[in-house]
């Protein structure tokens, strides 16, 4: 329909006063600026300090240069995939369909090296990371990215950002300030005491006979609506060895030897369900559970495929804590939020780049 | 027509009177989407702004927002089958073409915007969750690059969509409170009679 053909023959203005003119004016620029106010300050605008998942990511640029294409943490990775087989066990204390008893259900993951700088050279210390995605009946889909230390060093997103900044690597020394990491370690005690639990657990020689920790509580439901908080990880089947000594000679090393075990053969994880119990840290992945909680083997991973990261594969996959399938909830830990939007972040900005070439070429390793 | 002086006599309604107002639907739908559609852009703004809150307030976007697509959806059927009640004399020929304008492009963008997120969830390659275990279909291909420029977009079009409503406001309040000329009437929710001035 179109308004301007008809004659507009409705209400007339009435001749206002001069007092009622500026009182209106007074009230429409007061609205303008309630509007205009309020966006600019929830989209965070009119607060430079708080931290936002931009800033968190752009943390990561300042920390370690910017590499366009390339995640803004755990940069350096390669793809593989596989598969997960449930045994049923999982399925007392969830209804994932993944948990369910013979369901075979197909990942996509990616191993990764912890860091922004996409070709560091690999060493026993740096942390490793494991993404996983699994694929569910009618396109569901469980995804999560997990880590070889016990504990998480930081209970919040801020602790995670001062630290990163805290511990920034000097371009001189290629070491931290010692006096800024002293500093923030005076005031983060939560930090100092999981660096302790940390260096009580060393590396295993590589990402094949690491433990892979959620670390992040979370909560699941089963058929009869009850629901308990859990924590999980991957523990491999194969013989876990410690580090070697000396630093690896190769500056692939830890990915040369994944890329060639895969493709011998095939590596296979179980995971562990650790159902926590009422006090125990659900908001604090810096604080371990008790030894003594219950333990479900919920079935096995088999990791037999290795592919340089490319398109569709896990380079393509944002591993974000928060894609769960049904009977499987979050909990109150502020990382999982936090890392569901930094992840995102992550994800748009390296997806808006020319892709990079990753350090980790399968076939290069494999000719070799 | 209300400008003819009828006195006390109520005149009998001549068959072709413009109406008043919009007609009550719309009038409820203007107002109801008015609601969600502010509702998604502060959700919008917030939720990229915060690491607390990001994951709760998407939760409330997804199914919000495909809650304005669904009434924009009828709602634009609306416009085109219902009739519109004539611009006010306060509105000059240019004012009426600005309107009007400005009208089909709030239509635009409440429309577009939903579709676009729609969109930038699948190509993200993430199932789009609803509510429990509701979930919508991707209707376009896992695509990071296809992603990028999606999620650019929604961004983009959700601050000119910001930008159109505060417009839009301000200028029917100042029809308002300052012209007096009662336009705000005419998307009331409840009935206005003619006054003659
Ligand atoms: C607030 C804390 C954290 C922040 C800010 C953070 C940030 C990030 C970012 C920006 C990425 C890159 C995402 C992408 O582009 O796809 C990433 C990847 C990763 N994060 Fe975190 N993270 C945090 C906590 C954790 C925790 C607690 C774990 C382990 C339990 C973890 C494990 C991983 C892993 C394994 C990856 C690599 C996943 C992949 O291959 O894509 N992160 N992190
Ligand atoms: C009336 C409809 C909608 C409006 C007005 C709207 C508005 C917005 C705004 C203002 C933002 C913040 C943009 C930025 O500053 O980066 C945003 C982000 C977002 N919207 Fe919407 N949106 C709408 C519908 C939808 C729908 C239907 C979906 C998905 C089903 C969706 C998914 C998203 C997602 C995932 C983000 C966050 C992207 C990120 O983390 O970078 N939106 N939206
Ligand atoms: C995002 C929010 C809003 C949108 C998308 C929107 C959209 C529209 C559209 C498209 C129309 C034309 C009638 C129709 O087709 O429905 C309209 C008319 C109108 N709107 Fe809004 N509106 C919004 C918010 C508001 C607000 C907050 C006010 C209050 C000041 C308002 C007051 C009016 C009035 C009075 C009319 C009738 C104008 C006339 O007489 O022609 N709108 N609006």
């Amino acid at each position: 329909m179109d308004q301007e053909d008809e004659q507009a023959p409705a209400a007339q203005p009435r001749t206002p006063s001069r007092r009622s003119t500026v009182l209106g004016l007074a009230t429409v620029a007061g609205i303008a600026a309630v509007d205009v106010g309020g966006f600019l300050y929830v989209s965070g605008r009119l607060t430079p300090g708080k931290l936002t998942p931009a800033r968190l990511a752009d943390g990561f640029e300042t920390t370690f240069g910017k590499h366009a294409g390339f995640r803004r943490n755990h940069a350096k990775g390669v793809s593989v995939s596989g598969h997960f087989t449930g045994n049923g066990a999982g399925s007392a204390v969830s209804t994932a369909t993944v948990f369910e008893s013979g369901r075979r259900s197909p990942v996509t993951g990616r191993f990764s090296l912890s860091g922004g700088v996409p070709d560091v050279a690999d060493t026993a210390t740096t942390v490793r990371g494991l993404g996983l995605r699994f694929s569910l009946p009618d396109g569901e889909q469980w995804r999560t990215a997990m880590i070889n230390i016990p504990v998480f060093l930081d209970s919040t997103p801020r602790g995670f950002y001062d630290r990163m900044l805290a511990f920034k690597k000097v371009p001189a020394t290629g070491k931290p300030d010692p006096a800024k990491a002293a500093a923030f370690l005076a005031g983060h005690p939560e930090t100092v005491k999981a660096m302790k639990i940390v260096k009580k657990h060393p590396p295993t020689s590589g990402f094949a006979d690491s433990t892979y920790h959620g670390l992040n509580a979370f909560h699941l439901t089963n058929s009869s609506g009850h629901m308990v908080p859990v924590r999980w990880s991957m523990v491999p089947v194969q013989q876990a060895r410690p580090a070697a000594a000396k630093p690896p000679e190769d500056r692939d090393q830890l990915f040369n030897t994944l890329v060639t075990t895969v493709d011998a053969g095939s590596l296979r994880w179980r995971l562990m369900l650790t159902i926590g119990l009422p006090g125990d840290q659900l908001d604090d992945a810096t604080v371990p559970w008790p030894d003594s909680r219950r333990q479900i083997d919920a079935g096995t991973l088999t990791l037999d495929n290795v592919q340089t990261e490319a398109e569709g594969n896990g380079r393509d996959v944002n591993f974000d804590p928060l894609v769960l399938p049904q009977g499987i909830e979050p909990s109150d830990d502020p990382l999982l939020s936090a890392r569901s939007a930094v992840y995102a972040q992550s994800f748009a900005r390296r997806s808006g780049e020319p892709a990079g070439t990753s350090a980790v070429n399968v076939s290069q390793v494999l000719d070799a | 027509m209300p400008d003819v002086d009828t006195g006390n006599i109520p005149a009998p309604a001549p068959a072709v009177e413009a109406p008043a107002q919009f007609t009550l639907f719309s009038r409820w739908l203007h107002w109801a989407m008015a609601i969600m559609i502010v509702a998604m852009l502060f959700i919008g703004a917030a939720m990229v702004a915060s690491l607390a809150d990001y994951h709760l307030l998407l939760a409330v976007h997804r199914p919000l927002g495909v809650g304005v697509l669904v009434l924009g959806v009828i709602r634009l059927v609306n416009r085109f089958t219902s009739r519109l009640p004539p611009h006010p004399k306060s509105m000059g020929s240019a004012e009426r073409r600005a309107a009007t304008l400005s009208e089909y492009a709030l239509y635009a963008l409440m429309l577009s915007q939903p579709l676009i997120g729609w969109g930038m969830v699948s190509a993200s390659g993430t199932p789009l969750k609803l509510f429990g275990p509701v979930r919508l279909p991707a209707v376009l291909p896992h695509d990071p690059g296809l992603y990028a420029v999606l999620n650019d977009m929604h961004m983009v079009l959700g601050y000119a969509l910001f930008l159109l409503f505060t417009v839009h406001m301000l200028a029917v309040l100042f029809h308002t409170l300052v012209l007096r000329d009662r336009l705000l009437d005419r998307m009331a929710l409840w009935k206005v009679q003619r006054k003659k001035h």
